[in-house]
């Protein structure tokens, strides 16, 4: 199959690369990641091979980018005694900001494997292909990372207008 | 978003998806950083026109296509993504002085085109009789032979006539002006009645 333009690249999975930034990384850093994950795409497009999986490539980078964002963040920090819970941003339902947190509280890799699996659709073994160790190992992250947001965020069951 | 388990759905189906309006903000950045750093291969817009909506894309070089809508953009796309470089990102900026110059164009106040272009979609015989389309001046009109006379043969008006139909950059580099020699119209890559419009427009 012949190459499609970028242009369609960043319209068909620049929504899904967005949400699994913010659950990775909370909503600020989020575009920064989004921003970087998509130049770096661009520049590689030409000689990404036909048979790529383009979802999987898109958040192979991002994870990288969420990594490298991250430290950049770690270096510009003050130091402080605790990480006090992201706030979402611009967000006005409690409900969102409810689930950003608890994402927020989730060891990393959990939250990634969540995010990867959950958010963008990629099975355990590319999962663990991305964050490494092994399908299995991805799965229960992403399992544990499930139970725990249950946990903190125990309100669904009731709240059945904003389900899809 | 997939997912096996419906619960599980019901969980992350809560978290927000992005807005137009924060995702038109995020891609317009890209298509600033990209430009920048010299990854925009292909920038391209639309602009609305008496003729339709017309496709504009430029390379670092120039403009390199025009296209109408009867050509299908999508397709248009394609083709400069497989002939130029993949690298093609919606960036209205690159085209501000093309989009304004054929803006006053169609308002009648403008008889000629000021910009840099890039002809690397043409090549050979087709390129030369593009060189030698913008040899005849706003309002006039030459027949096929004398185009293909003017591009150095004059047997190959049919060739001649196959450039003036492949030309990437209608409107701009003026295909429309090239006639039959019965005087009749003849054929044009957006339409014989944009072809019409055009002549029109120019004998005003």
């Amino acid at each position: 199959m012949r190459r499609q333009p970028f242009e369609a690249i960043v319209a068909g999975h620049g929504p899904t690369v967005l949400r699994v930034c913010r659950a990775v990384l909370g909503p600020v850093d989020a575009e920064d990641a989004w921003s970087e994950t998509f130049l770096a795409a661009l520049k590689a497009y030409p000689e990404l091979p036909d048979d790529a999986n383009v979802e999987a490539w898109l958040v192979t980078i991002a994870h990288r980018k969420a990594i490298d964002v991250t430290r950049a963040g770690a270096r510009r920090a003050v130091p402080i005694a605790e990480i006090p819970e992201r706030p979402s941003a611009q967000r006005t339902d409690g409900r969102d900001l409810d689930l950003s947190a608890a994402l927020a509280a989730l060891p990393r890799r959990q939250r990634e494997a969540v995010a990867y699996h959950y958010l963008a659709g990629l099975p355990y073994q590319e999962v663990a292909a991305v964050i490494g160790g092994t399908a299995d190992a991805a799965r229960r992250s992403a399992a544990d990372g499930v139970a725990n947001l249950r946990k903190r965020y125990p309100s669904t069951a009731v709240q059945k207008g904003t389900t899809r | 978003m997939t997912s096996d388990d419906p619960e599980v759905m019901d969980l992350l189906g809560a978290y927000p998806d992005a807005t137009e309006a924060e995702l038109r903000r995020l891609h317009d950045r890209l298509a600033d950083h990209a430009d920048a750093q010299s990854l925009l291969d292909v920038a391209y817009r639309t602009l609305d026109t008496p003729v339709g909506t017309l496709l504009l894309a430029a390379t670092e070089t120039g403009l390199v296509r025009v296209a109408y809508a009867t050509q299908g953009h999508d397709k248009v796309l394609a083709t400069l993504a497989a002939e130029i470089s993949p690298r093609i990102l919606h960036a209205p900026k690159r085209l501000d002085a093309a989009a304004r110059e054929l803006d006053e164009y169609f308002a009648g106040v403008r008889r000629g085109f000021d910009l840099p272009l890039d002809f690397s979609l043409s090549r050979g015989f087709r390129r030369l009789v593009l060189d030698h389309l913008a040899d005849i001046a706003y309002g006039h009109t030459a027949s096929y032979a004398a185009v293909a006379a003017a591009a150095g043969n004059p047997r190959a008006v049919r060739a001649a006539a196959t450039a003036c139909a492949t030309n990437p950059l209608p409107v701009v580099v003026p295909c429309h002006r090239v006639v039959r020699s019965d005087g009749s119209v003849g054929g044009y890559v957006g339409g014989p009645a944009a072809k019409q419009t055009l002549l029109r427009l120019e004998a005003a």
